[in-house]
């Protein structure tokens, strides 16, 4: 066995080395790698949003989110390579319109967990002491949902009988992630905070929950796909 | 070589090359329909494989053909070969996938209306059985083998791209097995009935391993097959691609499988031999329909994914082009060989005449045919072999009786001469088998059977193996053998 530098994967020497096989686990690879910066996309915003709502928009907080723009940055390089790869080299024909279809939507959670970072840079929006726990809780929630839609995309090039375990998770933190930001919502609106500072808030509310909803929306992909590829 | 041999031969690569362009769909077009191999590459296995199975493995199957229907002349040949490539090319022009097979019987069977000669019917319902348990079998195999695929992936579990990249392989291995196993079960169909007349001459290749005869003209087939392949295959490549079930990779590769072990076990020789060898009943080795066995498998592999998915109006296209194809190559030949004869002043038949003469009637005696009709018919003659059927008709005789009444009264006088021994006879023959013919010198035969048992009496190296299965290659030796003397000293 060998431990490959990068990313501690395990490698078979025998198929590692097999010259007809190579190609394709470097294109292997780059997949892994894609969904690892989408997962670890998700670890960064986590910490962005915990930094920014217990210090605020410290320098520590800036880190974090150049930190997500690298990986955005990295992930839009890997997809761009891999669907040229499944193209030019005509792999996977009967999949590979399904598999870039995924590789777009998974790409388009992290532009958004970005998205979202750049609004508290830029707007700095002043979140009053008593709903920052739930902003932290949404964004747990949010992050767990695509923490699971990652395993999901993974189960479908691996072990196509596990998505659907994972999808059923992606659709349950997606509907916690709801039911908290109607909450938070409806809190904010019942407060005795000015409009604009409301309206404000659940702009931010929104951004973070529809991170959730676009995962939902890629795991609903993710069901058909999977019932096509079915042998 | 005679000129006008090559002429006749070439109905004969036509057919071969009807059925490269009908045929690599069969192999190939699930694999090329799911884009997972490409056309050109599909193509250029496919020529090469057939043409391996057609000179190492072919032959297992041209007796059959050959017993359907004995067309004797080099122009009924060149006719039957015609009738059944038109029928296969109009098929093929309407993207059907057709079966050669089912071609070139429907075609014999028109030799033998138009020459009056009795249709051997167990031979036709051997190839029938051939056909109707070829595809069942696909299907059984095609269904067992899905399961097993199936189970295999989900303990294996392998990455997508790596599952792409080893249904790739095994596509083309699959596929490589298909195109030998074709070759080697269906080039009969289509120099089959040259066989008797090939102008080739036996040679060596650096000194290893000896080219029959019927090797070279398996050869000459086998590239007639692979210019098809590259010219006009890629209509029903497409029909069998996406027509009539849209498949997965996977299972388009347990398609191509199912087609290639079900060719294989009606073609080899050498599976036939092993089976008898340890007392199994063997498969008889006739040239089934590869577009049947295709059908079949893919409508396996439906049933077990979910048949609403089966296109079943191409399936009754598909159905009708097969009942079609005989009746066409049937009625081809035989106003194709009405023309050859009367304008062309060919002969399309050797006008056999059967005689009752007291040699016959006591074999037939001996294999234990009634009495009465034996005293009715000894010394008896007939015109034709169909003659000779509705006379006994009234008899209520088994098949296989009749085809022992046609088989023991045929005449075939030869008068032994051996001096008409060529150079050709006495590389072939072994000294014990020319010492036999010597020791004949003079004496008339009626029958080639009565023949047959004088040389088996002078000579072991005339006897033929009390094994069907297991002596069959020496057997068909001395068969040609017999052909060739009979030919040779033949009394006109």
């Amino acid at each position: 066995m060998v431990q490959s530098a990068k990313k501690g994967r395990v490698q078979m020497p025998a198929t590692k080395d097999f010259a007809l096989f190579r190609r394709t686990r470097e294109l292997e690879n780059e997949i892994d790698e894609f969904l690892n910066k989408i997962s670890e996309g998700g670890l960064a915003f986590r910490l962005g949003v915990q930094i920014y709502m217990n210090h605020g928009p410290t320098a520590e907080f800036e880190e974090k989110l150049y930190h997500v723009n690298s990986l955005e940055n990295t992930a839009d390089t890997l997809r761009r390579s891999i669907e040229t790869k499944l193209y030019s080299q005509t792999l996977i024909p009967e999949s590979r319109g399904d598999v870039l279809g995924l590789l777009e939507t998974m790409d388009s959670v992290l532009n958004l967990m970005e998205g979202a970072l750049w609004g508290f840079s830029i707007e700095t929006p002043d979140v009053p002491e008593e709903y920052r726990v739930d902003f932290i809780e949404l964004t747990d929630r949010v992050v767990l949902s695509v923490d699971e839609l990652v395993k999901a995309a993974r189960a479908f090039f691996r072990n196509i009988e596990a998505v659907p375990d994972h999808n059923h998770k992606v659709m349950f933190y997606e509907k916690e992630a709801d039911k908290l930001s109607t909450k938070l919502k409806r809190a904010i609106f019942g407060s005795k905070l000015p409009l604009p500072n409301k309206v404000h808030l659940r702009s931010f509310v929104e951004s973070v929950d529809n991170i959730a909803d676009q995962a939902e929306d890629v795991a609903d992909r993710l069901a058909i796909y999977t019932i096509k590829r079915t042998v | 070589m005679d000129i006008v041999v090559i002429i006749f031969l070439t109905s004969g690569l036509f057919l071969g090359w009807a059925l490269g362009a009908n045929h690599l769909g069969n192999i190939f077009g699930t694999a090329v329909g799911t884009r997972m191999i490409r056309f050109s590459t599909a193509a250029a296995i496919c020529s090469v494989f057939v043409i391996l199975g057609a000179v190492f493995s072919g032959g297992g199957t041209s007796e059959t053909i050959g017993k359907l229907g004995p067309v004797n002349t080099l122009a009924g040949a060149f006719m039957v070969a015609l009738a059944a490539a038109i029928a296969v090319w109009i098929m093929t022009r309407a993207a059907l996938p057709v079966s050669t097979t089912h071609a070139i019987v429907g075609a014999i069977v028109g030799w033998n209306v138009f020459s009056a000669t009795w249709t051997d019917i167990d031979s036709l319902i051997k190839i029938m059985i051939g056909w109707i348990l070829g595809p069942i079998l696909a299907a059984v195999f095609a269904i067992a083998l899905f399961y097993l695929t199936a189970r295999l992936l989900r303990i294996v579990k392998p990455h997508m791209l790596f599952l792409d990249a080893y249904t790739r392989l095994g596509l083309i291995l699959a596929g490589a097995f298909g195109a030998y196993s074709l070759g080697a079960n269906n080039i009969a169909n289509v120099v089959g009935v040259f066989i008797p007349a090939s102008p080739f001459v036996e040679f060596q290749v650096a000194g290893l391993f000896t080219v029959s005869p019927a090797q070279q003209l398996f050869l000459l087939g086998g590239i007639a097959i692979a210019v098809g392949v590259y010219t006009y295959s890629a209509k029903v490549v497409h029909t069998i691609g996406q027509g009539l079930y849209t498949l997965s990779p996977v299972s388009a590769w347990v398609v191509v499988m199912a087609h290639s072990l079900v060719l294989f076990l009606f073609a080899s020789e050498g599976l036939e031999r092993l089976l008898a060898h340890v007392g199994l009943p063997t498969i008889p080795l006739v040239p089934i329909s590869s577009s049947e066995v295709i059908v079949g498998a893919v409508l396996g592999v439906a049933m077990v994914k979910g048949r609403h998915h089966i296109r079943w109006g191409m399936l009754g296209r598909i159905g009708v082009g097969w009942a079609m194809t005989p009746a066409l190559a049937g009625i081809a030949c035989f106003v194709g060989l009405f023309v050859l004869q009367n304008v062309f002043n060919q002969v399309v038949y050797d006008s056999a005449r059967y005689q009752f003469t007291p040699a016959a009637i006591e074999r037939l005696a001996h294999a234990g045919l009634p009495r009465a009709v034996l005293d009715r018919l000894n010394g008896q003659s007939f015109y034709s072999s169909a003659q000779l059927e509705s006379d006994v008709a009234s008899s209520a005789l088994a098949r296989r009786d009749i085809a022992q009444l046609i088989e023991a009264a045929r005449l075939d006088p030869v008068k032994v001469q051996p001096l008409r021994l060529g150079p050709k006879e006495y590389a072939r023959l072994t000294a014990g088998q020319i010492h036999a013919v010597y020791k004949l010198a003079g004496q008339s035969f009626p029958h080639r059977w009565l023949f047959a048992e004088a040389l088996a009496r002078e000579s072991a190296d005339w006897r033929p193996g009390p094994d069907p299965v297991l002596d069959k290659a020496r057997n068909r030796a001395l068969r040609d053998h017999i052909d060739t003397l009979a030919r040779l000293f033949r009394e006109n």
